[in-house]
């Protein structure tokens, strides 16, 4: 049997990242970052609190201009782009930000609505279905009408996924999915990941440093390390646990190991 | 040596003591009594003085038998000997310490975090005025590309083109205008009688009462309403955009809507620049009338003035040279408010502190503008003989 969801889809792009050198002011982030995601793809940016990872993913959203270095996306480059062809791939991406980031003047539906108007020629009655569907998705059937303030932070994070899926994106970004969140909302959230990658073919990458996150999604992984500043492993989460060079990265996929046994 | 504090003797035995002894080239450092961080906490003025006195000691290292009890007082007391340590580069070795306070003190000692903060250079008197000369050229180039961002966004909004809400727009419209409609009410009211009872106490000397209405009808109309309003607005509506702006920016709000590709400034900005431009002249006529009816209060409730000779007496006094150059100067007011408040609200800071800054920054901002358009406006006034 064929899945048949996605296939019609274009497949998406490759993300390559070359020599990328990240830095507010003088203050350097984080240098020399080479890597390259896969169509189809989880690939976990993973590391110490305050390392980079945010800074990674604005970099990747072309929010923040690199120091040094460039970003591919299929192989045309993104940081050399004009603003409109910018503008352009913002149509393919979609984003879910560390809090939900949902708009508070706005209903949930309303909030998912906004980009299909914004990039879609759907009538108001049938974006409210695209709207309810998206948030049926995400186990929000029915709150259509609910402000963000009138939802837990487990379902405003959830929210916050149906309105990055709103236009079917190619790539969906992922800020911190499980911060803030108890074991089981945080659980949910990656089976929706898992979930919409198996379905429709999209190419996720995740900030976070929930082990138990990245090992149940990642397919690759890139460990930002805050004393070398610069990437000190790139792969499969489970090679890196149990075969990388760095003492770091092995301690970094292991820690909590000792109690739980 | 001891450093307590000449108490009794059963408490003298309890009160945290240091006492300092040199061990070959060795200082060792005793700890004793219970540390207790609500009494007394020893200072490292001693200890630095015994690293300074030669022969100075290679190393320092501690005794702790002494020590009955402790908390974070013996930790904050510990860091400030590991730093005197550090500056002269002397080892210190932690084997004589209590085991809970040498892991707290290893742990306070790891690799700090590093951070961005960039130290703000201290450098010579010169050198500082040269330092907020380059930051005042900044805020100005920061303010003039608010500006154009602005005005490209105000041309899309012109040609039809901006994306915002009108829903968005309805609510902005009754926050600014109808829902300060009291305060403006009673401010004006108030202010129109201020001027009467003013105008009163001089004019009353030449039995000229009546020209009260002419202070009255033409302060409020040409200046007075337009400014009283313009700073009433900078207090609710210039505070209430950077407020909103700033937790939307905290929020990450703001970034969301790049990520959708709606700019910021169409989408909150605009609408709310509309709103008060929209609303200002509104206010402002509205506050001309109470105005009035505050100095018509005044004169014939107390200035024992005909109800019929006062009215006439403003009607005669005020016209259209007065009344318009007023509403224009209330649009102009409300647009730098505007302007004020949401400039601020997109250049808040991270954290909720930094939101309350931006409201008060706004609101202060907004005044000051406010009240050097208003110089402006006196002088170009007079300049042509308005
Ligand atoms: N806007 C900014 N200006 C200056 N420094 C910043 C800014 N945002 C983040 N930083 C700094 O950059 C570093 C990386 O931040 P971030 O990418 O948010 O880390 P994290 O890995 O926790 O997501 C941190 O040290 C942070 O203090
Ligand atoms: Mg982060």
């Amino acid at each position: 049997m064929t899945e048949t969801t996605a296939a019609s889809a274009p497949p998406t792009d490759q993300i390559s990242v070359r020599n990328l050198t990240m830095a507010y002011g003088d203050f350097v982030v984080m240098r020399d970052l080479s890597f390259d995601v896969s169509p189809g793809e989880v690939f976990v940016i993973m590391g110490g609190s305050g390392c980079g990872k945010s800074t990674l993913m604005r970099h990747l959203l072309g929010m923040i201009e690199p120091a040094t270095g460039e970003i591919f996306y299929g192989g045309e480059s993104f940081t050399s782009a004009s603003r409109e062809v910018r503008e352009s791939y913002l149509r393919r991406f979609g984003v879910l930000f560390q809090g939900g980031a949902l708009w508070s003047s706005m209903t949930l539906a309303e909030n998912i609505a906004l980009p299909l108007e914004e990039y879609t020629g759907l009538g108001a009655a049938e974006i409210r279905d695209v709207a309810s569907l998206k948030l049926a998705l995400v186990g929000l059937r029915g709150f259509e009408d609910y402000y963000p303030s009138e939802i837990s932070g487990g379902m405003r994070k959830r929210a916050g996924l149906a309105r990055a899926m709103a236009l079917d994106p190619e790539i969906l970004f992922v800020d911190e999915p499980s911060a803030g969140l108890d074991p089981i909302s945080s659980r949910l959230l990656d089976d929706l990941i898992l979930e919409l990658r198996e379905s429709l073919g999209t190419t996720f990458v995740v900030v976070t440093h929930e082990l138990a996150s990245i090992f149940a999604i990642a397919s690759k992984a890139i460990f930002l390390d805050t004393v070398t500043r610069t990437a000190t492993a790139i792969g499969p989460p489970i090679d890196l646990r149990d075969h990388s060079q760095d003492p770091a990265v092995r301690a970094f996929l292991r820690r909590g190991e000792e109690e739980h046994e | 040596m001891s450093s307590g504090r000449g108490a009794g003797a059963a408490q003298a035995q309890d009160i945290a003591k240091v006492s300092l002894q040199r061990d070959g080239d060795q200082l060792v450092v005793g700890l004793a009594g219970t540390w207790q961080i609500s009494a007394h906490l020893p200072g490292t003025t001693a200890v630095e003085a015994a690293l300074e006195s030669p022969p100075a000691p290679t190393g320092i290292e501690f005794d702790s038998q002494g020590i009955e009890g402790w908390d974070s007082s013996v930790l904050t007391f510990l860091m400030g000997v590991e730093d005197a340590a550090d500056e002269r580069s002397i080892p210190v070795d932690h084997a004589g310490l209590p085991d809970g306070v040498r892991r707290l003190v290893e742990l306070a000692r790891a690799v700090p975090e590093r951070g961005t903060r960039t130290e703000e250079p201290k450098g010579s008197p010169l050198a500082r005025v040269g330092g907020v000369g380059l930051k005042i050229y900044d805020g100005a180039v920061g303010e003039l590309e608010f500006l154009g961002e602005v005005a490209r966004a105000f041309g899309a909004f012109l040609r039809g083109k901006a994306r915002y809400r009108k829903s968005d727009l309805r609510l902005l419209i009754q926050q600014a205008g109808a829902d300060a409609l009291g305060i403006a009410s009673l401010v004006s009211l108030l202010f129109g009688l201020i001027l009467a009872f003013v105008g009163a106490v001089q004019l009353q000397q030449f039995g000229a009462a009546i020209y009260v209405a002419d202070l009255v009808g033409v302060g409020m109309v040409r200046d007075m309403a337009a400014f009283m309003t313009a700073i009433i607005v900078a207090g609710r509506s210039g505070a209430a955009y950077a407020a909103q702006i700033g937790t939307m920016r905290v929020t990450e709000e703001i970034d969301a809507l790049r990520t959708t590709g709606i700019s910021p400034m169409e989408f909150l900005v605009v609408p709310r620049v509309v709103a008060l431009v929209l609303m200002m002249p509104l206010l402002t006529v509205y506050a001309d009338l109470m105005g009035i009816l505050g100095g018509y209060v005044v004169g014939v409730g107390i200035l024992d003035l005909t109800p019929r000779a006062y009215i006439q007496q403003t009607i005669n006094a005020v016209n259209m040279t007065h009344f318009f150059p007023g509403v224009i100067k209330g649009t102009i007011y409300g647009l730098l408010v505007a302007l004020a408040g949401c400039k601020q609200g997109m250049a808040a800071g991270n954290s909720a502190s930094a939101v309350g800054d931006a409201a008060t920054r706004a609101v202060v901002n907004g005044v000051v503008a406010i009240i050097v358009a208003c110089g402006v406006a006196q002088v170009i006034s007079y300049v042509f003989g308005i």
